[in-house]
């Protein structure tokens, strides 16, 4: 089961969970994933302990997708 | 660390793309001023006791100028890592929860001691904050005001934000970070949280 989940204030949230057969439940997490990202959100993949890596297309294959906001210099 | 660009660096395009020579010319040049601020009190104060020995609290004065100076820049650097005061109970739990499964147990482990989470680059080991990171880098630490905007995230979420960001892009981070301090990591230390020690400490071993 992947997961698009969100940090926010809750800690974060589930957005949308997919599995490789359920073309339903892929549509709904492309969209969701497409929303969040026109609000602003960055998507990222981890790939292993160091390694992450930013996406613009939802990865069906990755187990974890997490959005997260822009950072700037305090 | 994966060699994709941070998008939030375009934010900055003015600023060079901080590399391995870069940084360590920042942190010569962030010496060197601070040299440069320091020297001339002390020698003023020097010069006017070799002078006139009753100008002493005009002396003592400038060497107390001399002394604050360095002191409230290393102070700065040592803020970056400050924490900030935690919200409610049960988002942090989740936050922690999901940043405990991006990094591994010592990491996990130096966080709950510390507030702070090790991670490895190429450019040193960093200490990530919710505020900001230390980069400790062969006998220097170099401390980044960095954040993300949103002040009702739980601190671990700010820390997950910035984790990821580096993981992401390291030399990236470094260019969007706003250097606040460089220099010995004694002296950052010697302002920083008891309780946050340790993660310098463990830090600086790695760079040993």
């Amino acid at each position: 089961m992947s997961r698009l989940i969100r940090m926010d204030s809750t800690g974060h949230s589930t957005l949308a969970e997919w599995t490789a057969g359920d073309h339903e439940a892929i549509e709904r997490a492309v969209a969701e994933f497409r929303r969040e990202l026109d609000s602003g959100y960055y998507a990222m993949v981890t790939e292993g302990e160091g390694h992450a890596r930013q996406v613009t297309e939802l990865p069906l294959d990755a187990e974890l997708v997490i959005l997260r906001r822009p950072i700037a210099g305090g | 660390m994966a060699a994709s660009s941070l998008p939030e660096a375009s934010a900055v395009y003015w600023r060079p793309r901080v590399d391995a020579a870069r940084l360590v010319r920042r942190g010569r040049t962030w010496t060197a001023t601070t040299v440069a601020h320091t020297v001339p009190f002390i020698g003023t104060a020097g010069l006017l006791f070799g002078l006139e020995p009753l100008s002493f609290p005009v002396d003592f004065a400038l060497l107390a100028h001399a002394w604050a100076i360095p002191e409230l820049y290393a102070r700065r650097g040592a803020n970056v890592v400050r924490p900030k005061p935690q919200g409610d109970e049960a988002p942090e739990r989740v936050a922690v929860g999901l940043l405990g499964d991006l990094v591994g147990h010592d990491a996990r482990e130096l966080h709950a001691q510390t507030g702070l989470v090790m991670e490895r680059g190429k450019l040193g080991t960093w200490l990530v904050g919710e505020g900001g990171a230390l980069l400790v880098r062969g006998r220097k630490v170099w401390c980044y005001c960095v954040q993300v905007r949103h002040p009702d995230l739980p601190s671990a979420d700010r820390i997950a934000h910035l984790l990821l960001a580096l993981r992401s892009d390291e030399q990236g981070f470094a260019t969007v970070a706003n250097l606040a301090f460089a220099g010995s990591p004694r002296r950052v230390r010697a302002r920083m949280r008891d309780s946050m020690r340790p993660a310098l400490d463990r830090a600086a071993k790695t760079q040993r």
